[in-house]
């Protein structure tokens, strides 16, 4: 297939309805819009069905249903909105329900703004909601490769019985990129056995439940839990490395601010500077070894995290980082967008001090 | 010998956590019974709610959701999308429907979702011990109305069944008791036909059992019988408020 021209949310939603998602619950909010307005046009096509919830809430707790009934499924929100979700995305972590949940973020906190931001980083890998659980969260960087990442989350939230974030930055949601729709390698996916479905001659019925009243009841789904965000740290990390060999400086930076870092590398390279950027794509789980890595290479001085946000994937950097390596902040928050010629001055700045 | 009573199918083998002399139970009977004389129980899928019946999961035979606080009829919904064939309800306490979830079952009722609301109105919320609900009654002690509800204070009791009645597509409203057996068979007789309205697809059912809470109450069983009886009937009377006949 060649080329089309396609803007960020409507190709998502494309996405989605590729890889087979035929429910889709949500609630309007900018900058997601066309999201919901896609589906709303499309999923009846498809013999599937779009709702307009209620609310963000109520969107949720269809979602939930509708896993549990064994249904491909996905809502779509922006901040706020995903604020409203938590609970029942806890819920759906407890009860261990394939879904996907597209985050297109925009500028916080409280009502914010409408423009891009990436301040949600926090509630997505730390888990918004009550209770211990992990989330995937995926973080594309283009048109392409969030069309790319959306048809795998559902097979990825299938493999694992586990909810997963999309997470782009109003950017990704709104801006038009050529993008090709290539059919992503399907994994092997367990039987939903599990799913409520009505008995129809099955013997035991099957129950969808986060509630484990004994604590050693809980304790132990709590385990079960993290023996499978074990496995997915084990098998899903994903991250592009770029231009590290020789780098002086590393940046850290997901989602559209990797792509204007990588202009700044340009421009830092002119000027004699040799820098590199490692980009998660899976911002849970963390790829903590790359920067790890990273750290212990002699040419690198130091890293720095540049962020739509006040400086929250920072803290997993510095984690990663053990301390080998000094860790540096930069960000643009509310809507703002960092600029290359600002993080050119920054990795300037730092380097003068690092030498 | 014929067998003139049996357990339903629709129940099974776990001994319920209910209070002694809870009416939570009757109710539960009450729509196994339906599902298993309607010949439902393989295609059934239930919703239990936050609150005393939480576990109503572990109870009934069939295929069953635990739904989030209020949440149960936006569930029942993404449940019903999935499989319209099935037969899909909610069992949800009046805290649970009336006040977190009240959103979520007002809008399941304007859409018409395709489902069956058994709503257990104790005016109580009995599983946390007490506390007011928005159905407690003007003057009704609660934990925390501890001199009773004041209604200049906390408003006045919601009479759920009249407001809903107003959504053209909840085309089955009615609301019923369990205080003593003829009541009991009248609220039997109104669930199963608002799970054969539901298998008709006719819209969206709710039936409104007037429910016991001894415990909270502060009363023994009988009493609290008959506490609903003198209290609870004249503020929520027993009343069918839709009928599909009525919508035609
Ligand atoms: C979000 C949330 N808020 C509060 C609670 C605590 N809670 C559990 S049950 C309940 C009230 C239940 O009352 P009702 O629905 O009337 O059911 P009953 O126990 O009387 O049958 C509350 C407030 C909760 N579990 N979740
Ligand atoms: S607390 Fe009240 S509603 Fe709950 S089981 Fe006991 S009597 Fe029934
Ligand atoms: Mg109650």
């Amino acid at each position: 297939m060649a080329k089309e021209l396609w803007k960020g949310n409507e190709a998502i939603a494309e996405a989605a309805i590729k890889a087979g998602c035929k429910y889709f619950f949500g609630y309007p909010i900018t900058p997601q819009n066309e999201i919901p307005e896609y589906m709303a046009l499309k999923l009846p096509q498809e013999g599937g069905c779009f709702l307009q919830a209620e609310s963000e809430v109520a969107a949720i707790n269809m979602v939930y249903g509708a896993a549990g009934a064994g249904a491909r499924v996905m809502t779509s929100s922006s901040s706020p909105g995903i604020s409203l979700k938590q609970e029942g995305i806890s819920y759906i972590a407890g009860a261990e329900l394939p879904c996907v949940i597209v985050n297109i973020v925009r500028g916080g906190p409280g009502l914010g703004s409408i423009q891009p931001a990436q301040s949600d980083y926090f509630q997505a890998t730390k888990g918004g909601g009550h209770g211990d659980y992990r989330m995937i969260v995926l973080a594309p960087a283009s048109v392409q490769e969030a069309v790319d990442l959306v048809q795998e989350a559902f097979d990825i939230a299938d493999q694992y019985r586990n909810p997963v974030m999309v997470m782009g930055d109003g950017m990704i949601g709104q801006m038009m990129e050529p993008v090709e729709f290539v059919e992503i390698p399907k994994r092997q996916l367990p039987e939903k056995d599990w799913a409520t479905t009505g008995l129809r001659g099955r013997k035991e019925h099957n129950v969808i439940n986060s509630l484990y009243i004994e604590a050693s009841q809980c304790d132990k789904h709590n385990e079960d839990l993290f023996a499978k965000y074990a496995k997915m740290e084990e098998t899903e990390i994903r991250c592009e490395e770029y231009n590290l060999e020789g780098a002086e400086i590393v940046f850290a930076a997901y989602g559209t601010v990797a792509r204007i870092v990588k202009n700044a590398i340009k421009s830092l390279e002119k000027e004699g500077i040799k820098a590199g950027l490692i980009r998660p794509i899976t911002l849970w789980p963390f790829p903590k070894a790359n920067f790890l890595k990273a750290a212990d290479m002699p040419n690198v001085k130091a890293f720095l995290s540049v962020e739509m946000s006040m400086g929250q994937m920072v803290e997993d950097v510095e984690l990663s980082v053990k301390g080998k390596k000094p860790v540096y902040f930069y960000g643009k928050a509310g809507g703002a967008i960092p600029t290359p010629k600002a993080i050119v001055e920054e990795a300037k700045k730092i380097l003068g001090g690092a030498k | 010998m014929a067998i003139v009573f049996q357990k339903t199918k629709g129940l099974t083998e776990k001994q319920t956590h209910y209070c002694p002399g809870c009416t939570h139970g009757i109710i539960h009977r009450l729509v196994a019974e339906s599902l298993e004389e309607l010949g439902l129980l393989d295609k059934a899928i239930g919703v239990a709610p936050v609150g005393c019946s939480v576990f109503a999961y572990d109870y009934f035979s069939c295929d069953m959701q635990e739904a989030s606080h209020g949440r149960a009829p936006a569930c029942a919904t993404g449940i019903k999308r999935v499989h319209p064939d099935s037969a899909v309800f909610t069992y949800q306490g009046d805290g649970d429907l009336a006040s977190i979830g009240a959103a979520e079952i007002v809008h399941a009722a304007m859409r018409g979702e395709k489902f069956t609301t058994i709503f257990v109105n104790n005016a109580i919320y009995g599983m946390t011990g007490g506390q007011m609900a928005p159905t407690t009654l003007i003057g009704q002690k609660a934990t925390t109305a501890p001199l009773g509800r004041d209604e200049n204070h906390a408003g006045m009791p919601l009479r759920v069944s009249e407001m809903l009645a107003t959504i053209p597509k909840a085309v089955f409203v009615e609301r019923v008791s369990v205080h003593d057996v003829p009541n009991i068979m009248k609220a039997k007789k109104a669930i199963k036909k608002a799970f054969e309205i539901q298998m008709k697809g006719l819209g969206f059912g709710i039936v409104e059992v007037l429910s016991t809470c001894s415990t909270n109450w502060g009363k023994t069983p009988v009493e609290a019988l008959k506490w609903l009886k003198e209290n609870m009937i004249p503020y929520y009377p027993i009343q069918n408020f839709r009928n599909p006949e009525e919508v035609k």
